[in-house]
């Protein structure tokens, strides 16, 4: 077990989008344990149970904004806010996502759009909102402000009744590289890299192989894990907290080398 | 320093400089006993005076010299959990028109085949620890394995053929059910003492330094702290869902170009 009370990130603040499930809860889990102060940002209105319910386990050093990632405004909303609350952003983490599959003669443009909004649309969002006071506050620390998006192995390799969330993922992967570059040349002190995570135990994984199941492509969600597991070198699928790990490794001092790269935690899927 | 490798036992292969030196630093300071290995003994005693620790000289091309060197780490130890194959060379490089075959074959033997016996070697010591198959080995590749120089083929090609090694090696331990990792890492410039020499014995020290700052958009090279810190999360138990990896960690240098 890893020692995950260091203090290496006493003194930043992070906002992760998505938050409140899955990859974004585990990643706001772990920088509170080495000391950040993190902002949440997700769908459910803030009095919500499942709201009310993480914000009163996770404590003070943690906080929540009602915010959909495709809407300028929110956007606005949550910088005011962070603003407001710390005056600093040195970690962004762009995870909130959804999926969308299905024979690409099937997808309508409204879906299309719809994913495209949140997948890519938040991202820019998120990073052309931030980029100001990530200029600002990157001069805090050694290897300065990061910028994680939460790509896909999707956004690196094509797959069946998936062309839309490949879409999507692979144009996270590109947009990270020429923010980095961008960043890079003009000696600001913000760092950009993808996260690529492979099958990973999440309630967005538990809800896509439940819509599989329902178009009688398996008889189980549990049958589809067990796939997926076969197909991973590893042999399992990822618990969240095994990408919070790499979330943590690329928002601290040790990464402050790396930017413009692809972190891909998938246990040999794409090494195949 | 966070102790994320107490309990483990690592071997860093070309240890006694360079990004080797300070993985052996790094990895002991998290707690991990450190054998290295190289044939610099000068450089390797101040390596072990500030780590504590254990140097023995070997080459990574010499095969009968592996099986001595995984004995006596299974004697002492009874175990091996993380393995970094970072020895490597460029000395003779040259063009593909112009360099001599014996130099060609002197760099795929230390670069490919000294990492192909590494890994070798890695696995079958993993294999026997107590609680069965585990452990991290972390090949040092080069951002030249994306990008290759002209005047470099033996280097550019090893680099990227070491890649490849470390995800077939990777894909062999799933297969076989063994929780044994394997990565690649792919550097761009680190100032090294290798590359501080030979800043200050061209013509123009300020120029050459230049030169190798501007090839990545940072605009600055790596140091070799920021390189191990790499490694060292590859070794830690926090990657344990990280295997058939390629980790650039190069300023962006391979992210794309430029631009105007």
């Amino acid at each position: 077990m890893i020692a995950q009370d260091s203090g290496r990130l006493s003194g930043r603040v992070a906002l992760v989008t998505g938050g409140l499930r899955g990859i974004g809860l585990a990643t706001v889990e772990r920088y509170l344990a080495e000391g950040a102060s993190v902002v949440i940002s997700d769908l459910d209105a803030p009095d919500s149970a499942a709201a009310a319910a993480v914000i009163e386990r996770l404590g003070p050093a943690a906080s929540y904004i009602a915010a959909n990632v495709t809407e300028e405004g929110d956007w606005k909303r949550a910088s005011d806010m962070v603003r407001d609350r710390h005056g600093k952003l040195h970690i962004l983490v762009n995870n909130a996502g959804t999926d969308l599959t299905g024979a690409v003669e099937s997808i309508t443009l409204a879906d299309w759009r719809k994913i495209m909004a949140i997948n890519v649309d938040g991202v820019f969002l998120g990073t052309r909102e931030f980029v100001p006071l990530m200029a600002e506050s990157g001069g805090d620390f050694r290897g300065g402000a990061s910028i994680i998006n939460i790509s896909s192995i999707m956004g690196l390799v094509g797959y069946a009744e998936t062309s839309a969330y490949n879409a999507s993922k692979g144009a996270v992967r590109l947009f990270t590289k020429a923010i980095a570059i961008e960043f890079a040349t003009k000696k600001m002190p913000i760092r950009a890299n993808s996260i690529h995570p492979g099958f990973v135990l999440t309630p967005l994984l538990h809800s896509g192989f439940q819509r599989w199941v329902d178009k009688g492509f398996a008889e189980t969600s549990q049958d589809l894990i067990d796939t997926m597991a076969g197909t991973t070198p590893i042999g399992r699928l990822a618990d969240p907290a095994e990408i919070a790990g790499a979330a943590y490794f690329l928002a601290s001092e040790d990464s402050s080398y790396m930017t413009g790269s692809e972190v891909v935690v998938d246990g040999g899927w794409t090494a195949q | 320093m966070s102790r994320r490798l107490d309990g483990k036992v690592a071997l860093v292969t070309g240890g006694t400089t360079g990004i080797g030196a300070g993985a052996v630093k790094r990895l002991a300071a998290e707690g991990a006993k450190v054998y290295f290995t190289g044939s610099n003994a000068a450089a390797a005693k101040l390596v072990c005076d500030e780590s504590g620790a254990t140097f023995r000289t070997h080459r990574v091309q010499d095969e009968a010299g592996w099986t001595a060197l995984m004995a006596e780490i299974r004697t002492d130890h009874g175990r091996l959990d993380i393995a970094f194959a970072n020895a490597g060379m460029e000395a003779g490089d040259d063009s593909v028109e112009n360099i001599a075959l014996d130099n060609w074959n002197a760099i795929v033997g230390v670069n490919q085949t000294g990492v192909m016996l590494t890994i070798q070697h890695a696995i079958r010591a993993m294999r026997d620890n107590p609680e069965g198959p585990t452990g991290s080995i972390i090949v040092n590749s080069s951002m030249n394995a994306l990008r290759a120089m002209g005047n470099f083929v033996a280097y550019s090609v090893t680099k990227a053929a070491v890649v490849a090694l470390a995800k077939s090696s990777a894909v062999h331990c799933g297969n076989q059910g063994y929780r044994i990792r394997v990565n690649a890492i792919l550097p761009g410039v680190v100032e090294t003492d290798l590359i501080r020499g030979v800043i200050d014995r061209s013509p123009d020290p300020v120029a050459a330094r230049s030169q190798f700052e501007n090839m990545a958009p940072m605009k600055r090279m790596a140091q070799v702290e920021e390189v191990t810190g790499l490694v060292a999360f590859l070794a830690s138990d926090e990657a344990a869902f990280i295997s058939g990896g390629e980790y650039v960690i190069d300023g962006a240098t391979t992210a794309g170009t430029m631009g105007v």
